[in-house]
Order: C-alpha cells, then sequence, then structure tokens
C-alpha cells in the first residue's frame, strides 16, 4: 500500500490531492500513519508501531487500519 | 519635504483597449485580463476599457481601467465597430485590443487586417477555428481530433426531443445556441428548455448526453502555429447557480494538460482559450464546451505563475514569447462580490456621452 507519490500532506493533518483538487483533514492518528507511509515505512511495520506505542487491541487496530485504508482508496489517494 | 522619487519605469507601455468589463454574477473576463496585464513584469499599461453597457463595473474600476469607451453592439455589424474603434485610436493611440465577449468576437476577427492597418493589434482566432469549436460542431471536431464530446443532437422542433431523448436517455442537457443549459429528466421539462432556450437563442437547441463528474476547466494559449504556450488546468470548487466557478483550484494532472495540448496543435489555435470538461469518476474527461477566449478566471493563470493575458499581448506585438513548462499546483481563487462606490455624474457621464 502506497500513497501517490504526489499526494501533499501536512503535520496538521492537511492531505491535497493536486490531480483531482480535493483537500481533507485528517485526525492525529490518521495523520501519523499518513506521514509514515510518505517514509516509505511498510503496513506491517506502521501496525507494529502502533500497537507499540498506544493502547490497542490488534483486532481492533485491524478494522480501524481497514476502514481507513478504504478511505483513501475511496479518495483516490493510494496508487 | 521628502526629496524620495519613485523609481523611473523602463519598460514599454502599450495602450491596449479590453472587453468584458460586466463584473457580475455571469463574468465577463475583462477585469481578470486587465489585473493580470498591470502585472506584467515586461510592460506598463494604460488601460482603454471597451463597454456595451453603462453599468458595466469595470468602467467605474478607475486603479485598473484608465478611460473608458462605449461600443456599439456587435449586432451593429463591423463597419459602425471600426468606426468607433477609429474615433477612439485617434484619441488614445491604441496598441492592442483584446476582446473578450463570445458574441463580438466574429466582429473583431473580421477586423484585424483594417485594425492592423491602423496600427492596432490582436491576436485572435481564425473564422475557421472559431467554426470549428462551435458547439453545434463540437462533436464531429471531437471526433475528427480524438477527443472525447458528449454525444449529442442538434433539435430544431420540440418534436424531435423524444428521439433525441431515446437516443441519449436521461437526464439530458439541453443546450441554447450560444448561452445557458438546462437538465431534463422528462420529456416535458426538455420541452419547456427547448422553448425557453429557443426563444432567448434561437434555433438550433442541442440536446446532450448527461455526463457526471467533476467540473474542470482548462485555459490554454495557442500562438497559432500549433504550439501551445500556456496551459493551466483549474477545478470549479464553488459553483454558482449560473454554472459559473466562484472558487476554483489549480490541478497537476499531466492528461488534462495533453488534452489542451492537443486540441491547441489539431486546430493550430490563435489566442486564448477555455476547455470546459467534465471528468467522470473513472478519469475519462469528456468536452462540454470550448470558449474561443480566455474565461473570467484567468488571473489564476497569473497567480500560478503563467500570465496568459500578458503572453497573448506580447504575441500580438509579435515579440518572443516562450512557452511555460511550470505552474503552480493549488493555487486558488475565491470570488467575492464588492459594491463599488461612485458618483451619479459618473454614470450620468458613461451614458450620455459613451465615454468616462
Amino acid at each position: 500500500m502506497k500513497l501517490k507519490k504526489n499526494i501533499a500532506t501536512s503535520e496538521t493533518g492537511f492531505i491535497f490531492n493536486p490531480a483531482t483538487g480535493d483537500s481533507f483533514t485528517a485526525n492525529a492518528l490518521a495523520t501519523e500513519i499518513l506521514q509514515l507511509l510518505k517514509q516509505d515505512q511498510s503496513p506491517a511495520a506502521i501496525k507494529t508501531h502502533l500497537l507499540n506505542r498506544y493502547d490497542v487491541e490488534p483486532n481492533q487496530l485491524e478494522k480501524d487500519w481497514d476502514d481507513l485504508v478504504a478511505q483513501l482508496r475511496d479518495h483516490q489517494l493510494l496508487d | 519635504m521628502s526629496d524620495a522619487h519613485p523609481p523611473a519605469d523602463h519598460r514599454p507601455r502599450y495602450v491596449i483597449g479590453v472587453t468584458g468589463l460586466n463584473a457580475i454574477d455571469s463574468p465577463g473576463p475583462g477585469v481578470a485580463v486587465i489585473r493580470a496585464l498591470r502585472e506584467s513584469p515586461a510592460f506598463a499599461v494604460r488601460i482603454i476599457g471597451l463597454s456595451y453597457e453603462a453599468l458595466e463595473p469595470g468602467i467605474y474600476m478607475h486603479d485598473l481601467v484608465d478611460k473608458t469607451y462605449q461600443l456599439p453592439y456587435p449586432s451593429a455589424g463591423t463597419q459602425v465597430l471600426l468606426e468607433r474603434l477609429g474615433e477612439i485610436h485617434e484619441r488614445e493611440g491604441l496598441d492592442v485590443i483584446v476582446p473578450n465577449f463570445d458574441a463580438e468576437l466574429p466582429n473583431f476577427v473580421r477586423l484585424a487586417p483594417r485594425l492592423a492597418a491602423l496600427g492596432i493589434r490582436t491576436f485572435l482566432p481564425t473564422m475557421e477555428q472559431l467554426e470549428a469549436r462551435d458547439k453545434l460542431n463540437l462533436r464531429a471536431f471531437g471526433e475528427a481530433h480524438g477527443l472525447l464530446v458528449p454525444q449529442q443532437r442538434l433539435v430544431h422542433r420540440a418534436d424531435e426531443l423524444a428521439p433525441a431523448a431515446e437516443q441519449l436517455g436521461y437526464p439530458l442537457v439541453i443546450k441554447g445556441r450560444y448561452y445557458d443549459a438546462s437538465v431534463a429528466h422528462t420529456l416535458e421539462q426538455a420541452r419547456q428548455a427547448f422553448h425557453q432556450l429557443s426563444a432567448k437563442w434561437g434555433l438550433p437547441v442541442i440536446a446532450q448526453e448527461f455526463v457526471q463528474g467533476h467540473e474542470i476547466n482548462v485555459a490554454a494559449l495557442g500562438d497559432g502555429t500549433g504550439r501551445t504556450l500556456s496551459v493551466v488546468p483549474m477545478r470549479k470548487l464553488y459553483i454558482t447557480d449560473k454554472g459559473k466557478a466562484w472558487a476554483g483550484i489549480t490541478l497537476e494532472d499531466e492528461t488534462l494538460l495533453q488534452l489542451a495540448r492537443r486540441f491547441v496543435a489539431g486546430t493550430c489555435w490563435r489566442g486564448g482559450c477555455e476547455l470546459e470538461l467534465m471528468r467522470t469518476a473513472d478519469g475519462r474527461p469528456y468536452i462540454l464546451e470550448i470558449n474561443p477566449r480566455f474565461p473570467a478566471w484567468i488571473y489564476l493563470t497569473a497567480a500560478a505563475g503563467q500570465n496568459q493575458p500578458a503572453a497573448l499581448v506580447r504575441l500580438a506585438l509579435g515579440l518572443p514569447t516562450e512557452p511555460w513548462t511550470e505552474y503552480a499546483v493549488g493555487r486558488m481563487f475565491i470570488r467575492y462580490a464588492w459594491d463599488l462606490i461612485t458618483d451619479n455624474h459618473e454614470f450620468h457621464q458613461i451614458s450620455a456621452f459613451g465615454e468616462l
């Protein structure tokens, strides 16, 4: 899973897709995930990082992860 | 007492006539063109506004427009227009005219050689180019150049609507010969739109396949040899009930740039133009219309780094003009309404004497 190369993200959670002109605001956790995706980290590595950092059950993380991926795909932000 | 002087301006100064001063809810491009021209680092300008109606807001924008003269309506024909422009030229010494209305373009195109003989330069499409992208011919034009254009049928009588709807399906877009469009979901709505639009703009009316998607406009400038000097795509972010962009943002999309370049190359387009597109969910850009002039949002091209009006003036003057390769993506415009205050003697002046 990779963010499209031209997607602009900011530390404040602002996402801009220059091909469509769409803008989005991400919450703090989604922003963190997007930053890690931009650094070319794999989904497995990001999930491990999140499990270590936050008090979250693996099942819950998987569910939230799938939701986020579906939204990113829906908004044409993924390659 | 200060002895400071403003720095000397060594730029050449051109006197430029600009039409389309109607900065209203369905705006003409003139005020945006003037704003871009005034920002050219290459030349200074004296702007001569050319108006048709006494309440065109640009007439009263004295920080943008130095002097305004009223023109005869396009329906008066070329001879009357030439005489009026001759009078204005005698007083102002016009270097260039940038016409910005669809309806006046044929007259200016026909007059271009005679204006050039007077020393007034223009940079306009040919009559053949105007015809090729005309709404009535757009579908055939698209087929000839491999461009996606929604299916359409020309409708001369109301009883031709039913077969058109059968072919194109609902919703159906009913478009006026020159301006305006309406989306019909039933035959009755289509009939109503047909009668309204034919009464206002004449026949034929165009029945067009409805395409769902995002509205994108592309402003482009062709040098007349097939070369595209500038192309800037913009997505409409806020659309008025007249279908006009009230806010927009520049896009990065190579397919849109290529589309505009293909149009310019295929027609050897001469001057500014606007491609009105609908991009479907699967990314296909359909051309809904091609306007043979700058759009009202043209200042965004200057703000994004490609000052198309300034480049057009250079082309008109025969000055070297190189293609741009970059522009700022994500640059936005947000239009606003502003109550411009003037004294009624100015309104009387332009109304009674045709100049201000």
